[in-house]
């Protein structure tokens, strides 16, 4: 509930974007609706529109990435931002403190907005809560918490195939357990009134109060698939391997992995999501991820305007005002 | 400028395709593309481009990412981008908007015209050009021409029919 009120200002608007969790379904569909308008600038001959000019964007990853960091890179030049790009590999010693000390140093060279990936959940959360007020933070994947504006282009990437969310099934398949990834698509779809939703996988990677997500548990994909519109892969993260969670790849392949003749159980106009990097052979066969049905690449696509539109929401603020023509 | 009432909005629409054809002759331009301006320019865009019969599909811009006030109003969601059907390069525009007043949306759809390429001109047509400019921005041809205070405002209700109304005092 506090980060609810942390990310919005009094007037109700995005002040920071920290997760989906709490936010209103109107507040969700400005954010598709802005980036549907984004969507354009990549075909201009000039990829930039002049937006932000003048504002100075921090990429702060302490956690490695390439698409999402890519992609905010991207967005924010795109904007004509001022973008920098800080890879850190944490000392876990008094970290709290080092990272205070750290912003204090960022904010002195005027920044306006962080953009934060760290392997620990609420990161991002306690960046924005120390930071001086002009200052916007996007949450870009924090521990198992919450991976938000991947949430929001996947909500985007459906939008554009289904239309609708009123009359959706969609099957999340893999490792909710640990996935910041499903945990924010499973809030948004909740929000934008998705009434079927389901997760699928072994026992040991669900969540136990999955039941108080609004999602329906399956354990036989076979089950969970038939007649879903669409159906989103996790990455299998091999770390969790070793902890005899699973037995082999092989088996998980077998049980759980996304193969043609399974996706046959969906309705014919399906689509196949996955949030990247993907194991072929672990959790989706080639053929499916290259296939027919497959978005996956739409999703990378996507991913640019939905920042363009998240970013521009959050610094984009300013005293409400009803005066329309310039 | 006249302080005059506003004429009907399909009176306009005539008199503001007589002129556009016979500028066009005279500045010898075959084949132009049109584009309006989101959302009144479309309106009267759609109806001179009938009127012109012209060939090449009517353009749209959206100039939400141009605005110089964005810093002070904000982002306002909406629902339809731009959309250029056409090479920029090279062509002959015909810009459309419905009310030409500070010359600010025109800076801005400028602006993100030639982030699309390079015309090889461009003419401005307004239904209504009033006084109030803040830059040095003139239509070329412009429907009605009106001597208004800062208090009033020129309203176009469309699509169908379009209506034009004057709103005192804001």
């Amino acid at each position: 509930m506090k980060q609810q009120d942390i990310q919005l200002d009094s007037e109700g608007r995005l002040r920071h974007f920290l997760t989906i969790d709490g936010l209103k379904r109107q507040t969700l569909v400005d954010i598709l609706d802005t980036a549907e308008n984004f969507s354009t600038v990549g075909s201009q001959n000039v990829k930039k529109v002049p937006l932000l000019r003048g504002k100075t964007i921090i990429n702060l990853f302490f956690e490695p990435s390439t698409r999402t960091r890519t992609t905010f890179e991207l967005a924010a030049k795109r904007l004509s931002a001022d973008v920098l790009n800080i890879n850190i590999s944490t000392s876990s010693a008094s970290k709290g403190e080092s990272l205070l000390d750290m912003l204090r140093n960022f904010e002195a060279m005027f920044c306006d907005m962080f953009v934060v990936r760290h392997q620990t959940s609420g990161a991002a959360h306690f960046i924005a809560e120390h930071v001086a007020p002009h200052i916007s933070v996007i949450n870009a994947g924090d521990g198992s918490h919450a991976h938000p504006t991947q949430g929001m282009l996947d909500m985007f990437t459906i939008r554009r195939h289904k239309k609708e969310f009123h009359n959706l099934s969609v099957a999340i398949v893999g490792d909710i357990l640990h996935s910041r990834v499903a945990r924010s698509q499973i809030h948004a779809l909740n929000i934008l009134g998705v009434p079927d939703i389901r997760v699928i996988g072994p026992d040991t990677l669900i969540p136990k109060s999955a039941d108080n997500l609004g999602v329906h548990v399956y354990h036989d994909i076979r089950a969970g698939l038939r007649d879903v519109d669409v159906v989103i892969m996790l990455r299998l993260q091999r770390e969790r391997m070793t902890g005899a969670m699973l037995p082999s790849e092989k088996e998980y392949f077998q049980c759980y992995g996304l193969t043609p003749d399974k996706l046959a159980l969906a309705r014919p106009d399906a689509i196949v999501m996955h949030p990247g990097p993907i194991n072929r052979g672990v959790e989706i066969a080639s053929s499916v991820a290259d296939g027919p049905q497959s978005v996956i690449l739409e999703q990378v696509t996507n991913g640019i305007a939905i920042r363009m539109a998240i970013m521009s929401m959050t610094l984009g603020r300013s005293p409400v005002s009803d005066k329309e023509g310039v | 400028m006249n302080q005059a009432t506003l004429k009907d909005a399909n009176t306009l629409l005539a008199d503001m395709a007589t002129q556009l054809r016979s500028l066009l002759e005279q500045q010898q331009i075959t084949d132009p593309v049109m584009i309006g301006i989101q959302t009144g320019g479309v309106w009267v865009a759609e109806a001179l481009h009938k009127a012109l019969t012209l060939k090449q599909p009517l353009g749209t811009l959206n100039i939400t990412f141009y605005r110089d006030d964005f810093t002070r109003i904000g982002m306002h969601p909406q629902v339809t981008p731009s959309n250029l059907p056409f090479e920029v390069d090279d062509q002959h525009i015909i810009l459309v908007d419905d009310v030409l007043h500070t010359g600010r949306t025109i800076r801005a759809a400028l602006n993100e015209i030639f982030d699309y390429g390079r015309p090889a001109s461009v003419i401005l047509v307004c239904m209504v050009e009033r006084t109030g400019r803040e830059l040095p921005i003139s239509a070329d041809i412009a429907g009605q021409k009106l001597d208004l205070t800062e208090g009033q405002q020129i309203k176009l209700n469309g699509p169908s029919p379009l209506i034009l109304t004057l709103l005192e005092n804001m």
